[in-house]
């Protein structure tokens, strides 16, 4: 970090369109559009100059990014990306060296490379510190084998967040490291999954003597659990205090068609749609004001009662919606297996958007771990026996 | 109000006998593997075990008399045999045929179609949207002489009927034959495909009036109700699968080094959910024995037991799906097929609030006037 002050509003405003006065959207190529803007420190400003940012405050992001939508600047892909923006590059940020930074940030700011995260495993879930992923260090690099689940957008990721188990004689969440996979190395082979709602939006990822050379690895061996640690926090941020405008997420849904189609409107469901809707304002606040907390540090656990809340509105509000649609809601409107088109959320049916919501008290942690974090780690209530804890890895019973 | 004694709410010697026959027939014909399969078939009715439930163990007319082609049993009985049906989310036109048409047939009287679609040999289906709340006729059913025209989306068990029972916008209900050249009846993308609605077209087809004004509109409401009051009993054997497959789950999958079945947050939501079912066991009896005894209490019982009945097999559907974590949430597993039963059945006939809303007329718990009116002082001047 520099020694000047951090730059303001003002200055940050001139740079952009200093910025946009040499570099015109859609008049040059995209990409090159894109990586002009991450080299300007236009991309994420809260982040270090020479990594898309100028080291300004994360509160100034939304009117350089107004600045550059107004001027039709191309997408980064973002949509695809959330795993890439919201989870990778705050753990690149926080545990990658500088190297490691150089190398990855910038193709994966413009959409170039999009990420995946392998940490879940069939025995693996909410217990994710029981990972039986192994890396194997040889001289070529680690080794890595096992089996990954519910990997999303493993089909269209070029980099994966690895959880693997590298020293299986320690306890367990002593024994884990933190890698980088290359998605086109050989032995990684993809398979897709189905949902609830037709389409195969994850994947089973099968590992077989993958290699990972050695600057692939994120931190210290055995500090797995805490880089891990950071990205679900991160994670769970990204899920659950997204800061949408008003009526902004599911119960922009909703709202339309109570305002749309009075022919809908009962009078018993009025006051539960006002009730979402006073639950929906109540969280985007509330994730403002996380936001606002937390511009300066690393999220906390406080991120998890915002995913929690929202998973709670994005069913209710979605459950609402079928009620009051009675017979429209009974169709749907495609149950064939493809690969979904991430962000078309509200140009689906409601009932798509009713089965897709059952996910989000599932991902990224389930509502009940997101409790257990609450009461532990928030409230500091005493935690549950973990009579797994202090035993090797590898004598624990699966 | 005079108090009733409350009919048994306890399942007979006879109801379990037959609850073993269908559940041993649904367990080879109609495992969740096939019933997945079929959602994605073009024929998504499973016509062999509509025939072996008819033929081998007479499902069809249990609440019909012996000497119209029934088996002389009752509703109670029918009952059981939905909540086998909800419990295997069976794709059989059974709500849709024997009991919403069978039960407009017996209020119309219309002994030869219901000979026939007591034995199971035809299947009919009412043509109104499934989901609406009230039972009335679609506004473009109409009769002009002996010609039929409607145009009815979303209709109930609707795919493979022979006969189509119209109730007309004048309050008439006609019989047309499926086959008829008039007739189109076009498969809808369903939320629920194990129970797949069609859209119904007849132009001009040839009708048979089956009866017309206060006798008509009369039949329509009972059967309705019947139906309703029936439904409960199909939801009731989903939450009732949907909580044995999450507590199976819980004994048997373990993180942490242990069982999840021993943390108390997951124990506390079954054991809600196990007060919740055998409520609505309860009331789907209740209901049931209502329908089956003709008795005055049956409107009250047919609103309650929706009321209660649509939101427990949701939220036993929905916790089902969470206590299986990511397997919940995918299409190999059967926990969807039950949340989406679940789902749309809370729709069919009317979601839980009409109910409650139809209930508090009948039990004269009326809402508040509309917003104003209390209040006209209030209004600017
Ligand atoms: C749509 C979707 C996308 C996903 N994407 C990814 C991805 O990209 N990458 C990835 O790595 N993973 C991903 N996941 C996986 C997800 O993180 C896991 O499914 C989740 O952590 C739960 O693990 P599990 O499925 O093994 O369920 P389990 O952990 O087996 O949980 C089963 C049930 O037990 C409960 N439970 C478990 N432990 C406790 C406890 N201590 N106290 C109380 N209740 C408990 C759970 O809440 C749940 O209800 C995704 C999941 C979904 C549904």
């Amino acid at each position: 970090m520099s020694a000047s002050p951090p730059l303001d509003g003002g200055s940050l405003a001139a740079l952009t369109d200093a910025f946009l006065a040499t570099h015109t959207p859609g008049s040059m190529d995209d990409l090159e559009f894109l990586r002009a803007r991450f080299d300007a420190g236009l991309a994420v400003v809260s982040q270090p100059a020479g990594l898309g940012g100028l080291g300004a405050s994360a509160e100034l992001q939304e009117q350089v990014d107004l600045a550059f939508a107004n001027a039709g600047s191309p997408d980064n892909r973002s949509a695809y990306n959330i795993i890439g923006l919201g989870m990778a590059a705050p753990t690149l940020l926080r545990f990658g060296t500088s190297a490691q930074q150089q190398r990855w940030l910038r193709p994966l700011w413009t959409g170039e490379n999009i990420w995946c995260q392998l940490f879940s495993e069939p025995g693996a879930g909410s217990d994710l510190a029981s990972v039986a992923t192994s890396a194997v260090r040889t001289e070529a690099g680690w080794v890595i084998n096992g089996q990954k689940v519910w990997t999303s957008l493993a089909h269209e990721a070029s980099f994966a967040l690895l959880l693997a188990r590298t020293d299986p004689d320690a306890p367990k969440h002593r024994g884990m490291s933190y890698f980088v996979v290359d998605m086109f190395s050989p032995g990684v082979d993809v398979r897709p999954l189905r949902q609830v709602t037709g389409e195969t939006e994850f994947n089973e990822v099968f590992l077989t003597d993958v290699l990972v050379p050695e600057e692939n690895r994120l931190d210290e061996v055995g500090n797995g659990w805490k880089v891990a640690t950071g990205t679900l926090m991160n994670e769970r941020m990204a899920l659950g205090a997204a800061t949408p405008p008003r009526e902004g997420g599911p119960i922009g849904s909703l709202t339309d068609l109570w305002r749309t189609r009075p022919d809908l409107r009962r009078p018993a469901l009025h006051d539960r749609v006002l009730r979402l809707w006073v639950q929906a304002e109540s969280l985007r606040l509330m994730a403002a004001r996380l936001r606002q907390q937390q511009l300066a540090g690393q999220p906390g656990p406080e991120g998890s009662g915002a995913k929690l809340a929202y998973a709670q509105l994005a069913q209710e509000t979605s459950s609402l919606e079928l009620d009051l649609l009675g017979d429209e809601g009974l169709r749907y409107d495609d149950w064939t297996a493809r690969r979904p088109e991430i962000g078309d959320l509200g140009d689906r049916t409601a009932g798509f958007r009713y089965l897709r919501a059952k996910g989000n008290s599932i991902e990224g942690g389930t509502s009940e771990v997101m409790r257990n974090i609450i009461a532990e780690r928030v409230l500091g209530l005493p935690p549950g026996p973990r009579p797994d804890r202090d035993t090797p890895w590898k004598e624990l019973p699966r | 109000m005079t108090v009733e004694q409350i009919p048994s709410l306890l399942y007979s010697p006879i109801e379990d006998d037959l609850r073993s026959s269908v559940r041993s027939v649904l367990a080879d014909h109609a495992s969740w593997q096939s019933v997945l399969a079929l959602t994605e078939s073009v024929a998504t009715v499973d016509q062999t075990l509509w025939r072996v439930l008819a033929d081998e163990v007479g499902v069809t007319g249990l609440a019909i008399a012996e000497e119209h082609g029934g088996a002389g049993a009752s509703w109670r009985e029918t009952a059981v045999v939905l909540e086998e049906l909800g419990r295997a989310v069976a794709p059989v036109p059974f709500l849709g045929s024997s009991v919403f048409s069978t039960a407009l047939l017996l209020g119309l009287r219309v002994d030869d179609l219901l000979e026939s679609v007591a034995s199971g040999t035809r299947v009919a289906a009412v043509v109104v949207s499934a989901a609406q709340q009230v039972p009335r006729a679609h506004r473009s059913a109409i009769l002009v002489g002996d010609s039929a025209s409607a145009h009815v989306p979303g209709v109930l068990d609707a795919l493979t009927a022979d006969i189509l029972l119209i109730p007309t916008a004048a309050g008439d209900i006609v019989a047309v034959e499926a086959s008829d050249p008039g007739v189109r009846i076009t498969p809808v993308v369903s939320l629920d495909m194990t129970r797949q609605l069609a859209d119904i077209r007849v132009d001009g087809a040839s009708a048979r009036l089956l009866g017309r004004g206060t006798a008509a509109s009369s039949a329509l409401s009972t059967a309705w109700t019947i139906t309703a009051a029936l439904l409960a009993s199909e939801q009731l054997g989903v939450a009732e699968w949907c909580l044995e497959a999450g507590v199976g789950y819980l004994k048997e999958r373990r993180q942490f080094g242990q069982l999840i079945g021993s943390y108390q947050a997951l124990q506390h939501r079954c054991a809600d959910l196990w007060v919740e079912i055998a409520q609505a066991r309860a009331v789907a009896r209740y209901a049931a024995a209502c329908a089956a005894e003709g008795s005055g209490d049956l409107e009250i019982a047919a609103a309650l037991a929706q009321s209660v009945c649509s939101e427990v097999a949701v939220s036993a559907a929905e916790i089902c799906v969470q206590l299986h974590g990511g397997i919940g949430f995918t299409w190999e597993f059967p926990a969807h097929l039950y949340l989406k039963r679940a789902k749309s059945a809370a729709l069919v006939l009317g979601a839980a609030d009409g109910h409650r809303a139809r209930l508090g007329g009948l039990i004269d718990l009326t809402p508040a006037d509309a917003p104003g009116s209390a209040h006209p002082a209030e209004e600017p001047s």
